[in-house]
Formats: structure tokens, C-alpha cells, sequence
């Protein structure tokens, strides 16, 4: 199938037929890239997961090396009212919220209330069982670790980080147009849409740089073998109750970031973005200005974009 | 749009759910644990490599100490043994020390004094998540076990404690030799310079620097060397160990 575009000069007075909206599937995500996003879909899941059934033995969070009960940055708390009824309370520094339902009480596998920090159905395993728990989390962060391990490896290798990730100068110049274009969900149809814009290089760099990398050192600083060696960062942090605290915020961060990403794959073809990091090809609109002959076939091998 | 909403809610506790159910599956499965425990030796060999066995626990200053050290698991032992010793302050206590040794014997606090002691200030991290700073005060374990004289047979020292849980199962732990061995390991038997009060342990309490609190073992009875813990408890090195949790409690 061939497309014939003119280029004209004035469409308003030759008005030539419209020309079918040609489209090509171009071979944006490598084989290992994609790989590795899905096992660390599945392995940062089970750590989210399992993370909360840990954070559920002791659902309470401080700054510093130990913990004051009286006075918690944030916990989830459980206690009777004057009929005897269990309420949930979520305290974060002198505020407390009513979460009875979700948070500080909810569901017991009898459907009676009790007391606990996540509900059971945001918990791996369901009912309380921390060394369960534990053998989950440790599991999949090993996973966690070596696949990212593969993965910054393999994109510094393949310059994907350098290429695809790291901002150029006309990237930072537009990051105004960038933040209006997300901001009014309007998203690039052509050629445009095989590059990151500034707010995704961004968001990817500090997903990976910061959140990864953070969350595995806070998570290894509250290992008390470790910290024979890590005492140094772990003070630096502000403790083992404050690496705690960061580990968790992270851990929020990331679904933040994963709501963000689905949100935008949902509006911006969640089709098309599925097969592309399903099969690797994305299908993106030609651009008309660039085809100014004969198209051999739609589908072109190229070094995937990723 | 209260329908669209309650639609949502729905979707997304029946898919954690689902996912929640599927891996409580696994959980309860003969294969799953074996397969997820496998990241457990990982663990310890590991940290092993990066932190090495002679590394130091980090020791804070006395500004450090936290104004509670909360006490955990067993706070008040009710065996008559233990009842006895508290109504007389522990006067009559006695650690024995058994198995591979060449000499077994009977020590009071007052001839554990009398072996090399150490005061230090450091972190207790439970397996929940708080941390606790104390000052210990206690006789290195090492001192104790020259003291005693290893038999080269023995790999791992054995914690029988006075408490019971879950009405009639003792409470034990155990360490490798080397662990044993660490200058930080110690068989405190004072707390912020007081004698150790009875929930944190009394009369003796293990004090192991880089493990969490489960392998810090309260109200020490006796001490047992032995070349394998296969044949003591359910088999697992430890109360906790038997009930599902890791004997390397270094993470």
C-alpha cells in the first residue's frame, strides 16, 4: 500500500482529496526492555503489597533513631468508642482522621472489624502474618534489584538513558508548552509522540534514580547487619525510624507515579501504548510534511526507541 | 456519579483482592515458602560479603538513649522457677552452661561480672519495625565461652530462657560461633546502668549488635554449644524460627 501526499501551497484554493491518514508501526520497545518492565510491574506490586502487611506489625511511623509512641509522624490506630465499637484512627502529627473501614480498623477474615494498620484486600498475604510478609518483600526485592540492576546496565549500554531519558537543551525550552500540553491532556500524534517529552525524561530519571535507588538504600538501611557498614547514611538520613519513614513515602511515591502512568497510557491510546510494550511496535501517524514520496510498507525496523 | 464510583472502588478491591487471594494461595502452599525463602539465603550470605562478620554495630552516645525501651514478647515469665528467683532478686540465680564444652559449669551474675565485661550503647531493632536505644552492660559471650573452652565440634550456641510462650513452649534462640564470638555480643545484665528490670529480661539477656530483637533472648537460663539445633525445639534454631521467621535476623 502506497500513500501519495502533495505538498501544496495553498490548500484553501486547490483543495486536493484528503489524504488517507497514513499510519506506520515502528519498533519502539526492545525485547529486554520490555521484559523487564513487566517483572518489575509484578515485583514492584508484591513489595507494595507485602510492604503494608510488614508496615502492619508496627503501623506507625517516627523521624530519628527510635520511636516515642506519644508523639508519631503518622499511625493507624485502633479504639473503642463508648459503645464498645472499634474506630479506626489515622493520626498524622497532632491530626486525626475517622478511617474506620480502610484504615486503622477494617474487615477481619470473619467480616468483623479489628484492628489493623492496611485492610486485608491491600496486604500479602490477607491476615496478619509478618514473617509471611517478610519472605514476599524479600523475594521480589531481590528480583526488584537485579532486574533494575539489568536495566540501568542495559540502557546506559544501549544509551537509552542518554538518548531517550536524559533531557536536551530544546527539552528544558519547552517545558512550558510541556506542563500546558499535559495539564489540557493533549498528546502528540506524529513523529512527536516517539520522544519523550520533558515531563516524562523527567518522571522516568527520577523514578529510576531516585525512587529505585532510594527506596532499596532506605529499605537495606533499616537491616541492622547493614548498618555495621551503612551507619554513615543511615545517620544522614536521620535514623533507622526516619529511613523507615522515607522508604515508605517512596513506596506511596511510586503508586503515585503509577497512577500518573496508567492515567496517561489510558489517554493517549492505551491500545496502541499496550501493544508497545507488549509486542515493542507503536503506531504513530505519518507526518505529512515528511513523506514526500512513496511510502514502501507501513512497518519500519528501526532501533526501537524504547 | 455515586454508581461509577462504587464501580471503581469495587474494581480495584476485587483486583487487589484477587491478587491478595492468589498469593495467600501460594503462602499456604508446600512449595511457595520453600521457593520465596530461597531470598533468604541470599540475605545472609550477602550481607555477609558486604558487612563483614568482624563489622561493629554502630554505638551512640548517652544524648542517644531513648527515654522508653519497650518491651516486648514475654514482660513477666509465670514458671514457679522463675517466680522463685524474682522473690529472692535473683539472688540464687545461676546460668549453666552446657554441651560441647570442656568445662560445664554454674555462674552467678557476680562471677559473670568477674569475666571480661562491656558497656555499650546501641540500637535494638525489632522485627515489627520501632527501634529502641539502650545502654547495655554485660559480659562478652566470648569471654564466657573461653572461659568454658569450646569443643571444636560445636557450631552454634544455644539460649534456653526461663519464659514460656503460648503457655508451655520455652523460649530459645541461637547464634553461630562467630556471632558468639562478635565483642558485641554480650550477656547483659544491666540496662541504662540499673540492673535489667524484669520485662526487659532479668536477670540476663542476650545481646547480639547487628540482629534483630527476636535473637536478643530474655531471661537466660542456660547455655547450651551444640553441633546442630535440629533436635531442639521444632528444629529451627529458635522460638520464632519455628513459628515461620529466619533464623539470620540481620535483615
Amino acid at each position: 500500500m502506497t500513500t501519495e501526499n502533495v505538498i501544496v501551497a495553498d490548500a484553501q484554493i486547490i483543495a486536493p482529496p484528503a489524504p488517507a491518514k497514513s499510519k506506520r508501526l515502528v519498533y519502539r520497545h526492545s525485547l529486554p526492555i520490555r521484559l523487564m518492565h513487566w517483572i518489575n510491574v509484578i515485583s514492584l506490586s508484591l513489595m507494595f503489597f507485602s510492604g503494608l502487611q510488614i508496615f502492619n506489625a508496627h503501623p506507625s511511623l517516627a523521624w530519628g533513631n527510635y520511636n516515642n509512641p506519644d508523639k508519631p509522624l503518622l499511625s493507624l490506630e485502633a479504639r473503642e468508642d463508648a459503645s464498645g465499637n472499634l474506630v479506626g484512627i489515622t493520626r498524622i502529627g497532632k491530626h486525626e482522621f475517622n478511617t474506620t473501614g480502610l484504615l486503622g480498623v477494617s474487615k477481619g477474615p470473619d467480616g468483623t472489624p479489628i484492628a489493623r494498620g492496611f485492610p486485608s484486600w491491600l496486604t500479602v498475604p490477607g491476615p496478619g502474618w509478618l514473617s509471611m510478609g517478610r519472605q514476599w518483600h524479600f523475594f521480589f526485592a531481590w528480583i526488584f534489584v537485579l532486574n533494575g540492576i539489568c536495566y540501568i546496565g542495559y540502557s546506559l549500554a544501549r544509551k537509552h538513558v542518554q538518548r531517550d531519558l536524559w533531557p536536551t537543551k530544546s527539552d528544558w525550552r519547552g517545558i512550558g508548552k510541556s506542563i500546558a500540553d499535559h495539564v489540557r491532556f493533549k498528546h502528540p500524534h506524529g513523529e512527536e509522540a516517539l520522544r519523550y517529552n520533558i515531563l516524562q525524561r523527567l518522571a522516568y530519571l527520577i523514578v529510576i534514580f531516585v525512587f529505585g535507588i532510594g527506596i532499596v538504600l532506605m529499605g537495606l538501611a533499616m537491616s541492622p547487619r547493614m548498618d555495621a557498614v551503612l551507619s554513615p547514611m543511615v545517620e544522614f538520613v536521620g535514623g533507622r525510624q526516619a529511613a523507615r519513614t522515607i522508604h515508605f513515602i517512596i513506596a506511596w511515591a511510586f503508586v503515585a507515579f503509577v497512577l500518573i502512568h496508567v492515567f496517561e497510557v489510558l489517554i493517549s491510546g492505551a491500545f496502541n501504548q499496550l501493544r508497545g510494550m507488549i509486542t515493542g511496535y507503536y503506531k504513530v501517524d505519518v507526518d505529512p510534511v515528511k513523506v514526500a514520496g512513496p511510502e514502501p510498507i507501513a512497518v519500519i525496523k528501526e532501533a526501537p526507541h524504547d | 456519579m455515586t454508581d461509577r464510583r462504587t464501580f471503581l472502588r469495587m474494581a480495584i478491591m476485587g483486583t487487589a483482592g484477587l491478587l491478595v487471594a492468589g498469593c495467600d494461595k501460594i503462602s499456604q502452599s508446600s512449595w511457595g515458602p520453600k521457593v520465596l525463602g530461597k531470598a533468604q539465603g541470599l540475605n545472609r550470605r550477602v550481607q555477609a560479603l558486604l558487612s563483614p562478620s568482624s563489622a561493629m554495630a554502630k554505638e551512640y552516645t548517652e544524648a542517644d538513649i531513648s527515654p522508653t525501651f519497650h518491651p516486648n514478647g514475654t514482660t513477666m515469665p509465670d514458671t514457679p522457677e522463675y517466680q522463685a528467683l524474682m522473690a529472692n532478686n535473683f539472688r540464687d540465680y545461676k546460668l549453666k552452661v552446657t554441651g560441647l564444652v570442656t568445662k560445664p559449669g554454674e555462674f552467678s551474675i557476680d562471677d559473670l561480672k568477674k569475666l571480661d565485661n562491656r558497656t555499650q550503647i546501641t540500637r535494638h531493632d525489632c522485627v515489627e519495625g520501632w527501634s529502641a536505644i539502650g545502654k547495655w552492660q554485660g559480659t562478652q559471650l566470648s569471654a564466657l565461652l573461653d572461659h568454658v573452652g569450646v569443643d571444636p565440634k560445636a557450631r552454634f550456641v544455644v539460649f534456653h530462657c526461663l519464659d514460656n510462650m503460648d503457655e508451655d513452649t520455652p523460649y530459645y534462640e541461637s547464634v553461630d560461633i562467630r556471632e558468639a564470638r562478635h565483642p558485641q555480643t554480650l550477656l547483659a545484665f544491666d540496662l541504662n546502668d540499673k540492673p535489667l528490670p524484669v520485662s526487659n529480661g532479668a536477670p540476663l539477656r542476650l545481646r547480639v549488635g547487628r540482629q534483630l530483637g527476636y535473637k536478643q533472648a530474655k531471661y537466660i537460663g542456660s547455655i547450651e554449644l551444640v553441633d546442630t539445633f535440629a533436635k531442639i525445639g521444632s528444629g529451627n534454631g529458635g522460638y520464632w524460627e519455628d513459628q515461620g521467621y529466619e533464623w539470620y535476623a540481620g535483615i
